[in-house]
């Protein structure tokens, strides 16, 4: 076949092709959408960010078993950062530095990994205030702080009298406080050594408040609640009209210790616990908590000397229910509930039973007036249950199957994932109406509508973060990528626009607008505030000190030479420790930090800022170090030398830039 | 060939538009502002030009000033720069202040982007040296402290 025919044979294909896609809009311009067409027709011009533009929203997505927080742009999908939270991240040289390592400090030791799963963005007066985005540790029990000038995790904070940390971070609205329950109850006290069967006897669960400085954002854990040994699995403040109550979803009422997935589906319903925070603060100020000894950690990072700081901390105080009536109740909840979502208006907990059929929807002023009127369905372990139809304000009827979560907008209409049926259902909060389904690819797990956990949604999108994209991207192995889905929710039908993967495996995530955080961004540290101890502040005063077996390295790097970059002296036995101050002040020129055979990490040390790398030589010999971050045309001449003798050797420590000094005859 | 694939597209982004005036009354909750400038106007400072005849000289030397900007010297500069004619990354400092005016010092300190946009010296410059001269966050008072340092070191009194 010859060219011309080819290419005639070509264009007559996408004349056919365009007819096609002609026709089938022309069927489609007008007419309502179901569920087929969940894709929108100008979905790429409502996805797409020219290059150059900056995004409308970040979005903070937990990373999962990964242990970090990713942000991404919205509408792109673009993936600007991950921020290393809960676990080691030698790219960045945190965990590995020595002035990171107190961060990932815990009673039980360092520990390197945890499972990030939840989102909380600080509030003011339930409205995003930008400051920081708290995500919880799932397996040993903690809480992140991330200031969100640097995008780095500030403080981390362990929760004692816990385990499987799941129902948390969760904030009220005005940041007072983050929350932690237990996912897992397990023995509480002094008598640990119990057998597992004794579930019922020995085991607990907690809730704890963790308090937040209003000015510097410091945690402190204020209060834990003890409470009988269900699952908790999520959470939400209350807001507006039901500012000072608090919500937790909980499951395993049954309170099975061995194959929940049979056991701890008995019931009917389970509960959401409702808590009133402000009568528990009441019951702290007149002195009826008790003093628990417990051990855990509480670690924050310094910006100004650059270096993390972890104690140990011994006491926490808990309020037993039982000597502090009216604190909390339960409200029995179809099947297994797992999202507890309060609504804009704080008048509203949409309960979600992974099991159940309908998704009931209670109301803040029931709850009140069941609570007056006693109203109770009897106790649970001696708290009261309140009547399911009291605090009811209607269930939604065949919503899907599977509900998980919701999110809201600022429109009165709700947005719940249904795992099981692979769909975002819109419904209205006031008839409970099914309004619009939509699919996801597939199973989603969170959703997150920008704003949606406030009490001013944002709005403008749905964003579904799924467990399975079987299909949906090119095949990668045996572990295919997980996902996040953007729909628009401007019109009345949601629409898809774009499908994006995202690192680990995404939980809940927030969106926020990009211009209450962009204008904060930090550029530089100041060298001039830099309080590192081991700060070389100009070239100047680099320098190389022996104490003992430790060599002390004070090292500065500017485009492109590190001083000093000839280091001997060192011999065998030596920790040699590379204390590297980047002089640089300018946006964006970070250097890196690698000498060969460390058995840690690269430093990544930020303009302005100093970061240590210990480095123990197990071999005699010369040994290179570099910059890794392309800083400049002559960042590959970004280089030096460390020579290590023999433990018994004679060579005096000596360093240099830039000097050649003739070669001694004898050493 | 190119016409047939345009026609298409223009084809799919009308049909696009139809749908989506046809979805009907979008209700937008959220304004949408020009984030582009938000990353400006912060803690890393950027100068504005220093125009000729901004700055004043006097002798005697300002003997605070000389030390402050030794002190500067110390931390941001002799990374690259020496006091004599050495050409280390950047040029040796001795005569500086001979060669180039002190405007045209002080906007290379405060105002790298713009020189480097616009000068045909400082363009030369990086020719020369192939590192662009890091904007190292000195404020316009520092880099005039820097000027009678480097007066200093050019031997005036």
């Amino acid at each position: 076949m010859n060219k011309e025919i080819m290419i005639f044979k070509r264009m007559q294909l996408l004349s056919l092709f365009g007819f096609v896609l002609f026709a089938t809009f022309l069927m489609n311009a007008c007419k309502p959408k179901g569920i087929q067409t969940a894709m929108g027709g100008d979905a790429a011009v409502k996805a797409y960010v020219p290059p150059g533009k900056y995004d409308e929203f970040y979005n903070f997505v937990s990373g999962g078993f990964s242990g970090q927080m990713s942000v991404y742009g919205l509408p792109s999908g673009r993936l600007f950062r991950v921020i290393p939270v809960f676990s080691v991240d030698p790219e960045k040289g945190y965990g590995y530095s020595e002035e990171t390592k107190p961060m990932l400090n815990t009673s039980h030791g360092f520990v390197p990994w945890d499972d990030l799963h939840h989102i909380a963005l600080s509030e003011t007066d339930g409205v995003h205030d930008g400051r920081w985005v708290f995500g919880n540790g799932n397996n040993t029990p903690r809480i992140a702080r991330v200031d969100l000038k640097t995008f780095r995790t500030a403080e981390i904070i362990e929760i004692p009298n816990s385990a499987g940390n799941h129902s948390s971070p969760f904030i009220t609205e005005n940041s007072e406080y983050v929350v932690a329950g237990t996912r897992f109850s397990v023995p509480i006290g002094d008598k640990q050594d119990v057998p597992i069967n004794t579930y019922k006897e020995n085991f607990r669960g907690t809730v704890s408040f963790i308090g937040v400085d209003p000015a510097s954002g410091k945690m402190h854990i204020a209060f834990q609640i003890l409470l009988p040994g269900v699952n908790f699995d999520l959470a939400r403040a209350g807001k507006g009209k039901s500012h000072g109550w608090f919500f937790f979803s909980c499951y395993n009422s049954e309170r099975a210790n061995t194959l929940l997935e049979v056991n701890a589906s008995q019931k009917d319903k389970d509960f959401v616990l409702a808590v009133n925070w402000k009568k528990a603060e009441e019951y702290l100020k007149a002195g009826k908590g008790m003093k628990k000894q417990v051990k855990y950690a509480h670690n924050s990072y310094d910006e100004q000397t650059h270096s993390a700081s972890s104690s140990m901390e011994n006491e926490v105080i808990v309020l037993d229910p039982k000597d502090c009536p009216d604190m909390v109740y339960f409200m029995p909840c179809p099947k297994s509930p797992h999202g507890c979502d309060t609504d804009p208006t704080g008048e509203y907990i949409v309960g979600s039973g992974k099991l159940a059929a309908v998704i009931p929807v209670f109301s803040f002023t029931k709850i009140q007036a069941a609570i007056a009127a006693k109203n109770y369905d009897g106790d649970y372990e001696g708290i009261p249950v309140l009547k399911y139809d009291a605090v009811l304000h209607g269930e939604v009827k065949k919503p899907g199957l599977g509900p998980l979560h919701t999110e809201f907008d600022a429109n009165g209409n709700a947005y719940t994932s249904f795992f099981v049926s692979s769909e975002i259902v819109k419904w209205r909060l006031s008839d409970l109406q099914v309004l619009d389904r939509v699919p996801t690819y597939y199973s989603i797990g969170h959703l997150c509508v920008p704003g949606g956990p406030t009490k001013k949604p944002w709005g403008k999108y749905v964003i579904a973060y799924n467990k399975i994209t079987k299909d949906r991207f090119l095949p990668t192995g045996p572990e295919l990528a997980q996902s996040a889905q953007l729909y628009s929710i401007d019109g009345d039908k949601m629409k898809l626009l774009l499908d994006f993967p995202t690192i680990g495996e995404p939980h809940y995530a927030e969106a926020i607008p990009a211009e209450l955080l962009a204008k904060n961004s930090t550029k530089i540290f100041k060298i001039e505030e830099n309080k590192n101890p081991y700060v070389a502040m100009g070239e100047k005063n680099a320098k190389v000190e022996r104490k003992g077996n430790e060599v002390h390295v004070y090292m500065t790097s500017i485009r492109s030479h590190f001083v000093p970059d000839n280091i001997e002296g060192v011999k065998m036995g030596d920790a040699v420790y590379f204390h590297v101050t980047n002089l640089e002040q300018d946006w964006d020129v970070p250097h890196g930090f690698a000498v060969k055979g460390a058995n840690n990490a690269e430093l990544l040390i930020m303009p302005g800022e100093t970061q240590t790398l210990i480095w123990k030589p197990e071999r005699v010999g010369v040994f290179p170090m570099y910059c890794t971050d392309f800083c400049s045309a002559l960042h590959q001449e970004m280089q030096g030398y460390v020579r290590v003798s023999p433990a018994n050797a004679n060579v005096p420590i000596s360093f240099s830039t830039g000097k050649t000094n003739p070669a001694p005859t004898n050493q | 060939m190119k016409n047939n694939i345009l026609n298409v597209f223009s084809l799919l982004l009308l049909f696009g538009l139809l749908q989506s005036a046809c979805s009907g009354g979008v209700k937008k909750d959220y304004k949408a502002v020009d984030i582009q400038d938000l990353a400006k106007n912060q803690t890393e400072v950027h100068g504005t030009e220093i125009k000729e005849g901004e700055i004043e000289f006097k002798n005697p030397l300002n003997a605070d000033m000389v030390k402050g900007g030794q002190n500067i010297f110390d931390l941001k500069c002799n990374a690259c720069h020496r006091l004599t004619s050495e050409k280390l990354v950047g040029p040796g400092w001795a005569g500086v202040t001979k060669r180039r005016t002190p405007t045209w010092i002080m906007n290379m300190i405060t105002n790298v982007d713009m020189m480097l946009e616009k000068d045909p010296e400082a363009q030369k410059l990086l020719e020369l040296c192939l590192v662009r001269m890091p904007n190292q966050n000195v404020s316009k008072e520092q880099a005039r402290d820097i000027i009678e340092f480097m007066r200093k070191n050019d031997g005036e009194q």
